[in-house]
């Protein structure tokens, strides 16, 4: 097998548990705003905790589309074209979440917070889930034939890998996100988080694992994937006991290592397959198939190995920049816009 | 509708409708860069303000493109799967690389830049946005080198399956369709942003004069200056500056911001507008070369010859020459334009469509592939309304947008704008003459390159043989159901959006600088009243850094 395709295989891992490990924990806040906050100086402590950093966090998931696409083009094509109504509802969110972000302090209405924090909490929720499931479903296997294209009407795809990985992620962003609102933000929602993460974070990890472990059980497994999916679950065990002692660095990092952990388990479970295929496991394509040309492959290698290292400086010194707790106080009042137009004329200057 | 037609009115609804988005981002970006180094130079409070308020409408605007460029990054795979597979080795390359290279940097540091004032030295958050804005630009660069790619195969070979195989990736980046095209693009968004300027300073100008905030007075004859140009050119009145105490924001310093954006705009429309031209003639050049047909379909050009049509009619939903009838046309232009000589005969549609199908077939191939397209008579000529017209609405744009930049220079040479309600609405519309021309042009030049979604060149750099009919390259397994499904969703989705950009736009012009700027408006007035130096304690003084509970200059 073509070491580089191997390389490229790694960096595809890479790409995507950056997308799961950091938006995770935005789109986590996301959907968290729909339930855990009270008044809207929560809400916007809560906003304002991601606020500087989800937009790059994003660039994640780009970036792993386009990766795949030069890379494993068969592995872009078919399992978008395969996957085209979740992925179409997937964008949605995303695009819904995003826009909500950034429009909704812009008006103080009542009404109009409320329908864009609901965008914030429905985005999120539907493009974690959509996500969750594309990711399940390429490593669980797909109805396509030789040519890559799907058996089967628009919703063949629907069925329990679909669901545990949609919950998976779903369940991980609301678990890693109460760990980083306890390490990120202040007052109540810091209060909320940290009980959430001791009393329910276990549970919502818990479709996380099945996946994991449905993946080794599904391809046979081999040392390292097994390895790392026991690794996954001592670091999830790990940070719920921290999360107990609220010792709030500890528990975020040992949910975050869940994370890392398990999705490298699955991508290691699923090695050297891209997509099998439930039809003929002939069909299935798998690195030796789907990659792209040694040059390609090489060509982009030397690029991200080079790029890759300073986009992970940058956005760690964002972090840093912004390493202060966002606390109730530290929210501005509200800013009314109103038409720069002079009301009553006789106040002014007399005119010319 | 067949598949095929429903996946090509999708990709143009998506691409059309975020390019509507992007150039702003692209012009306006630059421009509140530039602004922004003024103003770290200067330390001049006006420049301060401009950043403020420019950058507002920025984010609001911003954040549409990003989320509508989600779906160009992923409707490749999606509803196009075999171009995908096709051209899998070379084309995901430059969105790679865009992603690594361009919007990782744009969104960190334009997340930094935005969460930052008050933070950082004023250097480093100056240095923030240039990296954000840098980050944008090396997009449209990478996205562009893809695009080109389709109208310019360059740097692969033929592989043994009868796919390209990428040889050279500097060929590929330096693809000279992507460099004519890159920067007539990005002089295409400061045209925009030009507009955008002129359009709102106008608007706040106007409506300076229209509270009688500011007045004219006549400039003394004894100060006027002599000469005949100079008499018949320079202004009679002058402004006089005025203030407005009850209005958030409407000082003197805030008539500098309008005027100083508005000619700062002008010039930059000016000048762009010549950029478009000299890249657009160079383009034209090459297109001439690679696309010999998108050129002759963009002049209803029939048969060979050197005649450039001024007007010409015929059934629009014509591609048959026999319906074209010219009425204006100067001879010999048309070949100047296309090689730089005049008189030169330029190929016409009648000849290159027997050319065309001698080389690439009269049908398209009898393959599983094309599905119902199997065996079809190909099309060669472009729907040539779409082209003819597409071209000289873009060209007609440019050029008034740049004639109404000059006009906008003459009548504000007095230091502020005419009275008249009407002028100002045509400013205001005329920010919408850019986005359109630079629409037409996208528009041409991707329908110009059909039946081809990657066409073929006859130049000898290009290679010969790397070829796609657009027919081929939908995917075979999405059903025509899914696909309205994402075609009616994503529309509705992205006019209900546009309402509310739209909306937000408007609300934060109207409130002027104090919309985005909270510390003009009457609940700072006391910190203001305080501060000698008027409130110039700018938000990125190190003193208030390490407060303890600081409030956050700017938050969601």
């Amino acid at each position: 097998m073509e070491p580089l395709a191997i390389t490229w295989f790694a960096i595809i891992a890479v790409l995507w548990i950056g997308f799961l490990v950091l938006e995770g924990f935005d789109l986590g806040v996301g959907m968290r705003m729909l339930f855990a906050t009270r008044d809207e100086r929560e809400r916007r402590v809560m906003l304002n905790t991601i606020g500087p950093v989800w937009d790059g966090n994003e660039v994640w998931l780009i970036t792993a589309g386009a990766g795949m696409f030069a890379a494993f083009p068969e592995w872009y094509a078919s399992l978008f074209s395969t996957l085209y109504v979740p992925l179409t509802v997937a964008l949605v969110g995303l695009i819904l979440r995003a826009v909500s972000i950034e429009w909704r302090g812009k008006v103080h209405t009542i009404r109009w917070r409320g329908m864009w924090t609901a965008g914030i909490g429905l985005g999120s929720l539907i493009a974690a889930f959509c996500i969750g499931a594309m990711l399940a479903l390429t490593s669980l296997g797909l109805p396509i034939d030789g040519n890559g294209d799907r058996v089967g009407g628009p919703f063949v795809w629907l069925g329990w890998p679909a669901v545990v990985g949609g919950l998976a992620v779903v369940g991980f962003s609301l678990a890693h996100s109460a760990t980083f609102l306890g390490l990120k933000a202040d007052g109540p929602v810091r209060e909320r988080a940290a009980v959430f993460a001791a009393r329910w974070a276990p549970l919502c990890l818990v479709p996380a694992a099945v996946w994991a472990l449905w993946v080794q059980l599904e391809h046979g497994g081999n040392a390292v994937s097994w390895m790392l999916v026991g690794l996954a679950v001592v670091a999830a065990g790990f940070g719920w006991v921290q999360a107990r002692r609220r010792r709030e660095g500890l528990a975020f990092t040992g949910y975050a290592a869940f994370g890392v952990l398990g999705v490298a388990s699955i991508f290691a479970g699923m090695f050297p397959r891209l997509l099998p295929s439930t039809v003929d496991e002939a069909f299935s394509l798998t690195l030796a198939n789907a990659a792209n040309s040694p040059y390609t492959l090489g060509v982009m290698t030397v690029i991200t190995a080079v790029s890759l290292p300073v986009i992970l400086g940058y956005q760690a010194w964002s972090y840093w920049v912004f390493r202060r707790r966002v606390t109730p106080g530290m929210i501005p009042e509200a800013h009314i816009v109103l038409p720069a137009i002079l009301r009553d004329k006789e106040a002014t200057a007399p005119r010319g | 509708m067949e598949v095929l037609d429903i996946a090509r009115w999708q990709f143009g609804i998506t691409t059309v409708y975020h390019f509507m988005l992007v150039p702003l981002t692209l012009g306006l970006g630059m421009t509140i860069a530039i602004m922004q180094s003024i103003w770290v130079r200067t330390g001049d409070e006006k420049y301060l303000r401009m950043v403020k308020f420019w950058g507002k409408l920025y984010l609001i605007n911003f954040i549409l493109g990003v989320a509508t460029g989600l779906v160009q990054e992923f409707q490749f795979g999606m509803a196009w799967s075999e171009y995908s597979r096709f051209v899998g080795d070379v084309f995901g390359a430059p969105l790679a690389l865009e992603g690594l290279l361009a919007f990782f940097a744009e969104s960190t540091f334009l997340g930094i830049w935005i969460f930052g004032w008050g933070r950082l030295r004023k250097s480093l958050h100056l240095a923030a946005l240039w990296c954000a804005v840098v980050g944008s630009w090396l997009s449209a660069y990478f996205i562009i080198v893809a695009n080109s790619w389709m109208q310019h195969p360059v740097g692969v070979e033929l592989g043994p399956d009868g796919r390209p195989v990428m040889v050279d990736i500097w060929a590929v980046l330096t693809n000279n369709t992507a460099l004519a095209a890159v920067t007539h693009t990005l002089f295409g968004s400061l045209i925009v942003a030009g507009m955008f300027l002129i359009g709102i300073s106008w608007y706040h100008l106007w409506q300076r004069r229209r509270d009688g905030i500011d007045t004219v007075a006549a400039i003394p004859a004894a100060e006027r200056r002599t000469g005949l140009i100079r008499r018949l050119t320079d202004a009679r009145t002058r402004v006089v500056v005025g203030e407005a105490p009850s209005v958030a924001g409407r000082d003197a310093a805030d008539h500098g911001v309008w005027l100083w954006s508005l000619r700062f705009g002008a010039v930059m429309a000016i000048v762009a507008f010549a950029g478009t031209g000299l890249t657009g003639d160079w383009q034209a050049k090459l297109m001439y070369e690679q696309q010999p047909m998108k050129m002759a379909s963009a002049e209803a050009a029939c048969h060979t010859g050197s005649s450039f049509s001024i007007l010409s009619l015929g059934d629009p939903g014509s591609t048959d020459c026999s319906d074209v009838i010219t009425l204006i046309e100067i001879p010999g232009l048309l070949g100047f334009l296309g090689t730089g000589e005049w008189g030169a005969d330029m190929p016409g549609i009648t000849d290159l469509e027997s050319q065309y199908q001698n080389q690439y077939g009269e049908t398209i191939p009898n393959d599983e592939l094309y599905g119902s397209f199997a065996g079809s008579d190909v099309q060669y000529v472009p729907p040539m309304w779409v082209t003819y017209w597409g071209f000289r609405l873009m060209i007609g744009l440019g050029g008034i947008t740049a004639f109404g930049a000059l006009v906008a220079l003459w009548l504000t040479r007095g230091g502020t704008v005419p009275r008249s309600p009407w002028i100002m609405r045509l400013a205001i519309l005329g920010i919408l003459a850019p986005f359109a021309g630079n629409i037409a042009g996208w528009i041409f030049t991707e329908i110009g390159r059909q039946p081809f979604v990657v066409a073929p060149n006859p130049d000898p750099s290009g290679i010969d043989g790397v070829f796609m009919f657009t027919a081929a390259a939908v995917s075979p397994g999405v059903t025509a159901g899914e696909m309205l499904f994402s075609v009616i969703t994503l529309s509705l989705v992205y006019a209900v959006l546009m309402v509310v950009e739209l909306f937000l736009l408007v609300k934060y012009v109207r409130g002027g600088v104090a919309s985005a700027m909270p510390e003009l408006g009457p609940a700072h007035r006391g910190d203001r009243d305080r501060d000698p130096d008027g409130g110039d304690h700018d938000a990125s003084d190190d003193t208030d850094r390490d407060r303890g509970d600081d409030v956050l200059a700017f938050a969601y």
